[in-house]
């Protein structure tokens, strides 16, 4: 075969190749929306996180700000402390709270937040002290036959 | 009796453990002579003609229809549960992840893998490599070591074609067959595919798979008895061992990549 239509046939072959992975990378992937160079830490301390998993969204008012970097056991206080890693573009009032919250009934887990009305702003390291545990089915149900219960002993 | 057969479990023993420290120093002396692959390009660009874009063929048509199937399939399981608008976040994950690199690398062992055996089995078996030793041309530089790069380069680029291609046929069975909407099949794709973790994941499988196969597809024609039906025996070895090859590879891969993931 001629050497420059063996060229040709390769280049157009490479040129494929990476288009194919330009579209891989720009259509139908996306990077991770908050890289680690824009980005603030800030710790929330629940009582129980449920089923939470890292790499969760965070979300305020249903706008994903960030996602769970890190979940650990605290062995001093007892309770879950999970970092949240927030969009740098984002800032938060010191008295914001924060939820665990599921989408849908039996969709992923993810922390929600509720700005407050403070006007100093959470900075890197900081804790949110407004927490609401993840709502676990088991204690709801147990809670709600101690009531059966108990309005049933009392009648 | 007794005798003979541990003869055999040794005689055997032996040939398996010559076989192996013959591939890896085959593997070797291929990377220390791959400077002639670079220098004279020209080799390197002929043997990915014959790997790489004779094999276009088959792979985008293989990958047009494995991705309408998917399509079909999943659409099928996921409206039973009303999500039907997952069916792009399911096509593109596990095209990207799985069926692009492991199926573009076991159609690309049996297209290239094949071919590259059968043609050096043969230049050994007509006395074309020691022609060329005795002419004081290396034949690992000349002959293997461009086929060896040929092959690495081209199958990253054939797995991401095969995986554009398959998502392209999801798209044309989801959306202009069945009619999920667009909008969500392209942003829930998008927003589940991670660029690092599952892109740049299933790339580098496509090259460990590309090493794999042509390392494995070189040893076998090099190694092959100068005979006809030494080269077709080695010829599906080829095949055979390359498949193997690369879904145990999968395995490990997955298993270290996905890992901490769910």
């Amino acid at each position: 075969m001629n050497k420059t239509v063996l060229d040709l046939w390769v280049g157009l072959f490479v040129i494929a190749g990476v288009a194919a992975l330009l579209f891989l990378a720009l259509k139908v992937g996306s990077t991770s929306a908050v890289s680690a160079s824009s980005s603030y830490e800030i710790v929330a301390r629940f009582d129980d996180i449920g089923g939470l998993k890292p790499r969760a969204p965070v979300k305020s008012a249903g706008v994903v700000v960030g996602r769970v970097a890190d979940i650990r056991f605290d062995n001093k206080t007892f309770d879950a402390a999970v970092t949240l890693r927030l969009d740098s573009r984002y800032a938060f009032p010191k008295d914001t709270s924060a939820a665990i919250m599921t989408s849908g009934l039996l969709g992923e887990q993810y922390v929600g937040l509720e700005a407050g009305g403070d006007s100093q702003v959470l900075k890197n390291k900081d804790q949110i002290l407004i927490t609401q545990s993840a709502v676990v089915l088991e204690n709801l149900i147990g809670r709600f036959m101690y009531g059966q219960a108990q309005e049933g002993a009392s009648q | 009796m007794l005798r003979q057969a541990i003869e055999n479990l040794g005689n055997r023993t032996i040939q398996g453990v010559w076989r192996v420290g013959f591939a890896s120093r085959f593997f070797f002396a291929m990377l220390m002579h791959s400077g002639t692959a670079f220098r004279r390009f020209g080799l390197t660009i002929r043997e990915m003609y014959f790997t790489g874009v004779l094999s276009l063929i088959i792979i985008l048509v293989s990958g047009l229809f494995v991705g309408m199937v998917l399509g079909l399939q999943g659409y099928e399981t996921l409206q039973r549960f009303g999500a039907e608008s997952a069916l792009g976040t399911l096509v593109a994950l596990s095209l990207v992840r799985e069926l692009g690199p492991v199926l573009a690398g076991l159609l690309f062992a049996s297209r290239a893998g094949s071919a590259i055996t059968a043609e050096i089995g043969l230049m050994k078996a007509t006395e074309q490599l020691s022609a060329m030793e005795m002419m004081a041309v290396d034949p690992i530089a000349r002959v293997v070591a461009p086929r060896f790069w040929a092959g690495v380069i081209s199958m990253p680029l054939l797995a991401a074609l095969f995986s554009a291609m398959g998502i392209f046929g999801g798209y044309l069975v989801g959306v202009h067959l069945i009619g999920v909407d667009e909008g969500t099949f392209w942003s829930q794709m998008k927003s589940a595919v991670d660029f690092q973790q599952d892109i740049i994941n299933g790339v580098i499988k496509s090259v460990v798979f590309g090493v794999a196969i042509t390392t494995i597809a070189l040893f076998e024609g090099y190694d092959a008895p100068p005979t006809a039906e030494g080269v077709s025996g080695a010829t599906t070895r080829t095949v055979v061992t390359s498949s193997l090859a690369v879904l145990a590879l999968d395995f490990v891969l997955t298993a270290f990549m996905f890992r901490g993931l769910s």
